[in-house]
């Protein structure tokens, strides 16, 4: 009669206070509750986390594998937006 | 007297830490989900965290110089003080997680109570057990609500194994004289108030799933004072049966 | 794009270390080997909670109680990891699982061994453990992004298995004769079956060739065994135990320990089943998912429900 497996969840996890939830990976769990009482217990046996994000799979919208070159690569030659593109002379300092 | 009262207490929380974990053990590798086999198998490891405490401090309370192994392995069956409600089978999902519900429901305002113990060592170990309680009341109870509400199965199984458990639940609550010697040092709390703390949570857990406590009144007790159930015997052959085996040697 | 030339352009993504991600292009027979390998990875892991779990409930002080029920569960969430890098190849965890209780899918023959005695517990966590860090340490690499990174995690908490296990036999080898006897008695019966969980010699091995070629693999089989067989000799002597093998010698040629030829009739016997715990295994595998259909199916009609009246 089952058939119905639990959605699949993913799991974002902040390890120390300043730093961003990270993706983890995932789990199944029926619903929002238990997949963050899920996660804590499958993902946090070792003190990785101080807090959890839990997103339904399914919710997650992704760019496209075949546009990704539309998508990124117009970026890649916008050299002037890294600092190393540009010339300071040698006794300058602090910049 | 109030050492050995002391001791007695102890021994009893020692004891139902102990005997719950080792039931929880038994799930390992056989849960309904592996998301549900870790987290039952998380609650066993805080219970023998906690048994570890326990014993450690009465065996310092009784100062024969036995350490916690001696305490959980080496003693005869009518020496171990736990209520019957941790012994209890697992039997199905259901019944594991209505006896973990029904213990975490009694553990917690314990365990809140006894931080406020004079006994320091004491009060150290509620003050740390109690955040692991928290969770564990909290998980016990989403599961409850979840097979109360979910199918017709699920509550039936629910409804099933709060009928048969119902009865062991009154010995949470025993008291003897080394309790009211305790309790009249202002050592630890009036078990009433526990009680009543207990009840307003089961009532409301319960009824949020929608199920029924049951109309039959009839306790059964006897745990406390060594007296336990036939399944007893067959969870400590288990538990023992290194120790008893092979004694006298180091593992 | 033709096929020939996103096989090129794959290849070459391989060749220059680059991470295949699940929505990449890829071969199909890629695909289907990562789910056959991963799977079976993930079964080991869950089953192999099996022979370990049988020993909670006795584990002969608290300590060792503890370390053990940890380490049984690190094994679940192993098994999950694994689980969710199969579902990002497109095979969902319930399939895959059916897979295994129907016989279709493997899983390591070791755990088809039946752990008798205490000293069972810890040879296991030196031996099968060990073998297995082996394997997958040398996964950490694999060309797959998502089995990769479920890899370097499982390495990190594996770390401490084989220690523990380890650690358990040296209080068993400097205890009494009783007790080295019986960890002398597990090494005898679980050298050969660990040194099997390398899989079939190369010689025999029907994927190898590819998987290596798409780095799936990064050693072969025989490598591999060769380097557990080299790392585990000084750590047997330094227990006192000796290794069930008259023909393992140094070769000073080679730089390698010479050992004898796996008996792999009971190799092959145990893949097809006929081991002495692969129905027991098998069975409480599927006893556990049956007897939790209706906790699962409970939680799922309780959300429905919850969503319905939150939409109500
Ligand atoms: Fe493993
Ligand atoms: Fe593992
Ligand atoms: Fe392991």
């Amino acid at each position: 009669m089952s058939t119905n497996e639990w959605p699949l969840w993913e799991v974002f996890i902040r390890s120390k206070q300043g730093l961003n939830h990270k993706h983890v990976g995932s789990l199944r769990a029926p619903d929002a509750t238990l997949a963050l009482e899920n996660a804590r217990d499958v993902y946090t046996r070792r003190s990785e986390g101080i807090s959890i994000w839990v997103v339904e799979s399914a919710q997650i919208h992704a760019t496209d594998i075949d546009e990704a070159a539309s998508f990124f690569e117009p970026s890649d030659t916008k050299i002037y937006r890294h600092p190393t593109f540009y010339e300071v002379p040698d006794g300058v300092k602090h910049m | 007297m109030q050492e050995s009262a002391l001791f007695e207490y102890v021994l009893r929380l020692s004891d139902d830490s102990l005997i719950l974990a080792q039931r929880l053990g038994e799930w390992c590798g056989h849960g309904p989900i592996l998301e549900e086999d870790i987290a039952l198998t998380n609650i066993s490891l805080d219970l023998i965290g906690q048994a570890i405490s326990l014993y450690d401090l009465a065996a310092a309370l009784e100062g024969k110089g036995r350490d916690h192994d001696q305490l959980a392995y080496l003693r005869y069956e009518n020496e171990y003080k736990n209520v019957l409600l941790v012994e209890q089978p697992n039997g199905d999902f259901a019944m594991t997680l209505l006896r973990q519900f029904f213990f975490d429901a009694f553990r917690l305002p314990l365990y809140e109570a006894l931080m406020q113990s004079p006994v320091e060592q004491l009060a150290a170990i509620a003050a740390k057990s109690v955040k692991e309680t928290r969770y564990h009341l909290k998980h016990s109870s989403e599961w409850v609500i979840r097979m109360g509400d979910g199918t017709e199965e699920s509550h039936q199984r629910a409804q099933a194994a709060i009928d048969h458990l119902w009865r062991y639940t009154n010995e949470l609550f025993y008291e003897d004289a080394h309790d009211h010697a305790l309790q009249a040092a202002g050592k630890v709390p009036a078990m009433a108030e526990i009680q009543a703390k207990w009840m307003a949570t089961v009532t409301s857990i319960l009824s949020e799933a929608t199920l029924e406590i049951p109309k039959n009144n009839w306790k059964f007790d006897g745990g406390r004072e060594g007296r336990h159930s036939e399944h007893m015997g067959y969870l400590l052959s288990d538990l023992q049966y290194m120790q008893r085996a092979y004694p006298n040697m180091e593992w | 794009m033709t096929q020939a030339e996103q096989e090129r352009r794959f290849q070459e993504k391989i060749d220059r270390e680059i991470k295949i991600e699940p929505n990449d292009w890829m071969p199909d027979e890629y695909r289907q080997t990562l789910v056959r390998q991963i799977s079976q990875h993930a079964h080991s892991e869950i089953v192999g909670m099996l022979p370990e779990g049988n020993w909670i409930t006795r584990a002969p002080n608290l300590r060792r109680k503890a370390v053990l029920l940890a380490k049984v569960q690190d094994e679940a969430g192993h098994g999950l990891y694994l689980y969710s890098a199969v579902e990002t190849l497109g095979t969902s965890r319930e399939q895959t699982i059916d897979d295994l209780h129907t016989g279709k899918a493997k899983y390591s023959s070791i755990f088809n061994y039946p752990a008798l005695t205490w000293a069972d517990i810890g040879t296991i966590g030196w031996l099968v453990d060990g073998a297995a860090i082996m394997n997958q340490v040398a996964l950490c690499r694999t060309s797959y992004g998502p089995y990769a990174r479920a890899m370097v995690k499982i390495c990190k908490e594996e770390s401490f298995h084989q220690r523990q296990g380890y650690e358990s036999l040296i209080k068993l080898c400097s205890g009494t004769p009783q007790q080295k006897a019986m960890a002398q008695d597990a090494m005898n019966r679980f050298w050969w079956p660990a040194l099997m969980m390398f899989g079939p010699s190369d010689a025999e091995s029907t994927h190898s060739d590819q998987s290596i070629k798409w780095k799936i693999k990064r050693f072969t089989n025989d490598e591999l065994r060769q380097s557990f067989v080299d790392a585990t000799v000084a750590q047997a002597e330094i227990l006192g135990l000796t290794i069930p093998d008259p023909n393992l010698k140094w070769n000073e040629a080679r730089g390698h320990y010479d050992f004898s030829e796996i008996n792999w009739d009971e190799f092959w016997q145990v893949v097809k089943g006929n081991g002495p715990c692969n129905k027991e295994r098998l069975a409480a595998r599927i006893k556990a998912k049956e007897d939790g259909a209706w906790v699962r199916d409970a939680a799922t009609a309780f959300a429905k429900k919850r969503a319905m009246k939150k939409s109500a």
